[in-house]
């Protein structure tokens, strides 16, 4: 695909989501928060607002936190030992860090794609949609529209309709990525964090996860780290760019509109940072 | 005009280095030894074993007795041979779930320090000589396990393997078993610890993200990873507990009838024990012969064994929905 395709989509996107900038109530939310493992403070006051049924791009060099940052949205940060978190995560208005949330639930709730694609090895393709329900005991009917449902969602189903029943890990990776993406879907989140989902991937499957990440976006709010910053333009509505010092933690330089990050910042490290002058 | 091919072999690059015909050729033969070892003692013990067929016919297989010192010798070794699988199938109830447990508890319970001192423990427990073993179970474990099968008979006596008439508890399959489990437990926690241990992260986060408890994280993602090995260690367990000696020797009431399921009944057998109680004031040399025999039936009894466990890791291997 040409580099004019791709800012022929740029173009249709801020006309897409123009509509939907200073409106819609805010889904998720971080106040204040720092995080530590261990005695090392990785994180400094981080404070951003994602609003429902957008798409929210997380930027920076690598090291600082912006992978730590998004498993603080959905509690996989504490299963790290010695993991601590100072501030709060506001999920539709309650700070899900509150004593009495269980966490299952906020997982439920917040689903996660990792930068690997991790189907489980021993199962099908469609018992690794089916997985998040065993796994979290949650009832759902109708198990084969649930496949058939998230699998179109995760844009696969075409590819794999005829065999369900073969092993996940005869997928390639791009496929592998989009079933898992089906697999955090059947769980029926409302939010889904994406750590780097495209960087293990070659570009057409990128391009396929960026239009899954697009039309996801209709439905539920979606979080994504990126190192690409193309795609953070390409399939974002909101960006925050993360700086971390050497040896000091990561903080957010800047945060807004996509279109106004990239090309307006007010920052002159955000400018430098998107022209690829550093990082 | 065709091309005439010259076709040559090519030697592997292994083999057309000196240094490295030399290394693989000691290998091969060291690996040989080992097979050449086996052979000699399954041929050593065949040879009996006909011997023992000829003069005993398949009785020697399938009846149970023991009287060679008449006129016309009877030996027949079902008893044992059933025996040992029965203390080993009592070892397996009581050390798998056992081992299970610990080797989940060091691998996602316990505080670092905490696992790393179990770990050495454990590992530690395997390094006891089967014999210290015995005389512990027989001074000190036998007293408290006849209460426990008192218990077990009082209580679940309706269920027929709890059943026993003779009112006597000592000397019974159940804490034959139980020390073979006590042996079988460090072995079978040290591979399994190792295997759960190497689930990858990955497959770890992604069943977290999606809101799994330990039960079912286990269920689900680790124990179908780690399965081929945990089976591995099982049978590296039974391994050792099919073929124990001395430590049943001091716990088990041999008898030469077949205990069929009175597990907490007084008295049953086991093929390693009958020799080790018998060589010493062996008859001569047809009964020593015997003795040889019934151990080759324990070495081709364990082969078919862990056949029979390869194929049900290969059964259960398969795919899940």
């Amino acid at each position: 695909m040409s580099t004019a395709e791709y800012e022929g989509d740029v173009e249709v996107l801020e006309g897409e989501f123009a509509d939907k900038r200073d409106v819609g109530p805010i889904e998720l939310e971080s106040r204040d928060v720092s995080v530590w493992f261990g005695q090392r403070k990785v994180l400094e006051g981080v404070n951003i607002a994602c609003p429902k049924k957008t798409v929210t791009a997380l930027i920076g060099p690598s090291g600082c936190g912006k992978s730590t940052y998004i498993r603080t949205l959905n509690r996989l940060h504490e299963l790290i030992p010695g993991a601590a978190l100072a501030g709060s995560v506001l999920y539709e208005g309650k700070d899900i860090y509150d004593t009495d949330v269980d966490p299952v639930h906020i997982r439920l709730k917040i689903g996660m794609v990792f930068q690997k694609p991790n189907p489980f090895p021993s199962m099908t393709i469609r018992g690794n949609v089916l997985s998040g329900l065993k796994l979290s005991g949650m009832k759902r009917d109708g198990h084969d529209e649930i496949v058939e449902q998230t699998l179109t969602a995760a844009g696969l189903w075409n590819e794999v309709k005829d065999r369900l029943d073969s092993a996940a890990g005869e997928l390639s990776g791009g496929q592998q990525q989009r079933l898992v993406i089906a697999r955090a879907l059947a769980v029926q989140p409302h939010v889904l964090l994406m750590d780097e989902p495209c960087s293990a991937l070659d570009p057409a499957s990128t391009l396929k996860i960026e239009e899954t990440i697009r039309e996801l976006s209709k439905e539920i709010t979606i979080v994504i780290v990126t190192h690409n910053m193309q795609q953070a333009v390409r399939v974002s509505d909101y960006t925050a760019f993360f700086l971390a010092a050497e040896n000091e933690p990561g903080y957010v330089i800047e945060q807004g509109p996509t279109t106004d990050i990239f090309s307006n910042p007010r920052d002159q490290r955000t400018l430098d940072y998107v022209n690829g002058r550093f990082g | 005009m065709p091309r005439t091919e010259v076709r040559r072999d090519l030697k592997s690059a292994a083999t057309s280095h000196k240094g490295d015909r030399i290394f693989n050729r000691s290998i091969t033969t060291a690996a040989f030894t080992a097979l050449v070892v086996l052979a000699g003692i399954a041929i050593f013990l065949g040879f009996s074993a006909i011997e023992a067929l000829r003069t005993q016919g398949l009785d020697f297989l399938f009846t149970t007795e023991w009287s060679v010192e008449q006129e016309d010798p009877k030996a027949g070794i079902w008893g044992m041979l059933y025996g040992s699988v029965l203390l080993s199938v009592i070892g397996l109830v009581i050390a798998i779930p056992a081992s299970l447990l610990l080797s989940v508890f060091i691998v996602f319970l316990a505080p670092r320090r905490l696992a790393k001192v179990m770990t050495n423990v454990i590992d530690l427990m395997a390094a006891i000589p089967s014999v210290i073993l015995g005389l512990w179970a027989f001074y000190l474990l036998n007293p408290p396990a006849e209460e426990w099968q008192f218990l077990l008979n009082k209580y679940l006596g309706w269920i027929p393997i709890f059943q026993n008439e003779s009112g006597n508890f000592n000397g019974t399959p159940f804490i034959a078993g139980f020390v073979l489990a006590i042996m079988m437990i460090p072995i079978i926690t040290s591979v399994s610890r190792e295997v759960l241990g190497r689930t990858p992260p990955d497959l770890i986060n992604a069943a977290e993200a999606l809101g799994c408890s330990l039960w079912t994280m286990l269920r689900y993602v680790a124990l179908p990873y780690g399965r081929g090995g945990i089976v591995g260690g099982i049978m590296l367990g039974l391994g050792r507990a099919l073929g124990e000696t001395i430590a049943i020797f001091f716990v088990l009431k041999l008898i030469f009838e077949t205990n069929w399921y009175n597990i907490i009944e007084s008295g049953g057998g086991s093929v390693a024990t009958l020799i080790v109680a018998t060589f010493g004031e062996v008859s001569g040399p047809y009964e020593l012969n015997l003795l040889l025999a019934a151990g080759f039936f324990l070495f081709v009894g364990t082969l078919i064994v862990n056949v029979i466990a390869n194929l049900i890791v290969q059964r259960t291997g398969r795919m899940q929905r």
